[in-house]
């Protein structure tokens, strides 16, 4: 549970982080990957154009955010499904060995 | 950022990543070959990577990036196979999500799926060598993977575009004010919840763990005693 707790108070000094930053001024909160091209355009004044576009964009916002979900679903299910797996394999490997034990116990006074 | 690098950066780095991807795979083919239950470890670890290169975060600077969470599969399976797995990851954002993009898949895939690996391999073998406590090692090599990927790919944008004045250092400082700073307290983020993933995988395929070389089986134990 201690390593659960660390974790949680990282998290939540990351929300106060947020929550503060949110509080104290005007953030577009955009992606850095847009702020990068916008240095870009800084850099060379404005004259470098992308040569290359996504094959396929997402048609709307509300379209990306279920992608994302999906990416982000998808990967949860895995990695839930293996660990839950291995602590039923665990836990049941356990059982087996202690009744393997008990037995042996049950069996010596009768050697 | 599709169509972001100038056509002979974009050759550069794929030039660059794809064969440092072919040998991750056939790595990959003969790992698996050799030990079949290292097969789950292997899917968490790219679906790792697949969740928390899904969250886009709000920083401290008033702007969003995203973990890259190869840590793990760093950590456990060295950054040859983990380049494998980002590869993956990236090409499932570029076609989808608009995000990374295919002509910069190799620059994307040098900076996060080969640079922060190997960071986080280095960092984490280094600091085990020097007897830290395992998760401490864990967490160190995952925030450095992932700012390391940051930092990188920084590097990446600075050289395609050097500034009039001051030329690469000076568009590398640019850069950096973008993806540095932001990335620390999300690079955090993801050392403690890596931390989080190891402390279920030892106590339950401590086996694997031991195969893959990531710890000697007294630091293990240590660790699974602790648990308890």
């Amino acid at each position: 549970m201690k390593m659960e707790l660390i974790v949680a108070a990282i998290l939540v000094v990351f929300i106060g982080a947020f929550a503060y930053v949110s509080s104290t001024g005007n953030h577009a909160w955009s992606g850095s990957d847009d702020q990068a091209g916008n240095v870009i355009d800084k850099l060379t004044g404005g004259t470098y154009h992308p040569w290359f576009h996504s094959v396929w964009v997402p048609p709307s916002p509300e379209i990306e955010s279920l992608l994302f979900a999906l990416q982000a679903s998808i990967g949860s299910i895995i990695i839930g499904y293996f660990l839950g797996y291995y602590r039923a394999m665990a836990k049941m490997n356990a059982a087996a060995t202690s009744e393997e034990q008990d037995g042996e116990l049950n069996a010596r006074p009768a050697r | 950022m599709e169509g972001f690098l100038p056509l002979y950066w974009c050759v550069f780095w794929f030039a660059l990543s794809l064969p440092v991807v072919a040998y991750g795979a056939y790595k990959m083919n003969q790992m698996m070959k050799a030990n079949h239950d290292i097969l789950p470890l292997l899917a968490v670890s790219g679906a790792f990577i697949f969740v928390l290169s899904s969250l886009k975060m709000p920083s401290v600077t008033g702007s969003c990036s995203h973990p890259t969470g190869t840590g793990m599969g760093s950590i456990l399976f060295g950054p040859w196979i983990t380049s494998v797995l980002s590869i993956i990851v990236l090409i499932f954002q570029a076609l989808f999500l608009a995000h990374g993009g295919l002509t910069t898949l190799g620059a994307n895939t040098f900076s996060m799926g080969i640079a922060g690996p190997i960071v986080g391999y280095l960092v984490y073998k280094g600091s085990m060598k020097s007897g830290i406590n395992m998760y401490i090692a864990v967490f160190l090599a995952a925030l450095l993977a992932d700012w390391a990927t940051y930092i990188v790919t920084s590097l990446q944008l600075a050289l395609a575009f050097p500034a009039a004045s001051g030329g690469v250092v000076a568009s590398f400082q640019a850069f950096l004010a973008v993806f540095a700073i932001t990335q620390v307290p999300l690079a955090i983020v993801e050392g403690a919840v890596t931390i989080l993933m190891f402390k279920y995988i030892i106590p339950l395929r401590s086996d694997v763990l031991l195969k893959l070389n990531v710890a000697s089986s007294s630091i293990i134990n240590k660790l699974k005693e602790a648990s308890v």
